[in-house]
């Protein structure tokens, strides 16, 4: 094996060990508090900035650590960029439609 | 002995093909919640009173366990992808088991959870709903469609981990050959991301 081409972790790199994703999980439970918390305040703005600001914080420590994007190639990094920016361009036409009506 | 022996010890592995065609089928994932996202911000922009009165119906502390339950899961699969990689196969059976038991306490949950709005007359076509505005019709719709679809994934995502749990058994997970179960946690995290924006959209609107 040890002569082989294709080595075994071609693509896998780096090992991240558990404490790593222990802490994600942590700041993921305390954002999860914080959402609910700002959401159950009452105040719309509050609830927002949350839903704005929290979330998809939330969703890119799940991306990056959870998914390992963080350490994957450049090349899939600009692969995951291109596919959120198509999602945003489809989001935001079709709210430009919508209010511009 | 050499070629052909050799040939058989190292079979043809493309580790990155894999995870790139996985990670294609999770951005088609994206664009398909992506869809139900952008309807539920049209709806939800028209009839902002009627959603935010609907939304109070649901049981947030239901919500906000399940998010948990799903973002430890979350943290048990990786961790069972870091034990396989450490060649600790017992850590990684024990937290891929968890994975699984805590994916089928969130549809456990989640069971409990429909069966209270069923009995409560909340349904899609129910005689209660109908009587209902429309914008809270459009609310129960979008709730049963995007949660009804994400559990669907959950159920996917339960019985392929199953699978996985079954081939790190029989040693077809291994420390050099762990790309299989990679590739399932990458479908169960995006079903956690999915959960993300369903919380607030949904539990926390009101």
């Amino acid at each position: 094996m040890s002569n082989s081409t294709t080595k075994p972790d071609a693509g896998h790199p780096h090992i991240v060990g558990y404490g790593t994703f222990i802490k994600v999980w942590i700041a993921l439970l305390a954002l999860t508090a914080l959402l609910v918390g700002l959401s159950l305040a009452g105040s719309p703005n509050l609830a927002l900035l949350g839903l704005l600001v929290i979330t998809p914080t939330k969703a890119s420590l799940v991306l990056f650590y959870f998914m390992h994007l963080k350490y994957e190639s450049t090349a899939l990094k600009y692969m995951v960029a291109i596919a959120l920016a198509v999602l945003v361009i489809f989001v935001g036409l079709t709210f430009t439609d919508y209010l511009f009506r | 002995m050499s070629a052909e022996a050799d040939s058989h010890a190292t079979p043809h592995r493309d580790y990155i093909g894999a995870k790139l065609g996985m990670w294609i089928f999770v951005f088609t994932e994206l664009i398909l919640f992506g869809g139900l996202f952008v309807a539920y911000g049209m709806y939800r922009s028209m009839h902002p009173h009627d959603f935010h009165k609907a939304a109070g119906e649901l049981n947030v502390r239901l919500g906000v366990t399940n998010t948990v339950v799903l973002l430890t899961s979350s943290l048990t699969m990786v961790l069972s992808i870091v034990a396989v990689r450490l060649q600790r196969k017992g850590q990684a059976m024990l937290f891929l088991g968890s994975t699984v038991v805590l994916g089928c306490v969130f549809l456990f949950n989640k069971f409990f959870e429909w069966k209270a709005k069923i009995h409560h007359g909340l349904y899609p076509g129910s005689e209660h709903l109908m009587a209902r505005p429309p914008g809270e019709r459009l609310f129960f719709g979008l709730y049963y469609g995007m949660t009804g679809l994400h559990g669907l994934h959950v159920t996917v995502g339960v019985v392929l981990l199953s699978v996985m749990f079954a081939l790190l058994r029989r040693d077809k997970i291994r420390h050099d050959d762990f790309v299989k179960l990679e590739n399932s946690g990458l479908y169960w995290h995006l079903v956690d991301i999915i959960w993300i924006f369903l919380l607030p959209l949904f539990y926390l609107a009101a």
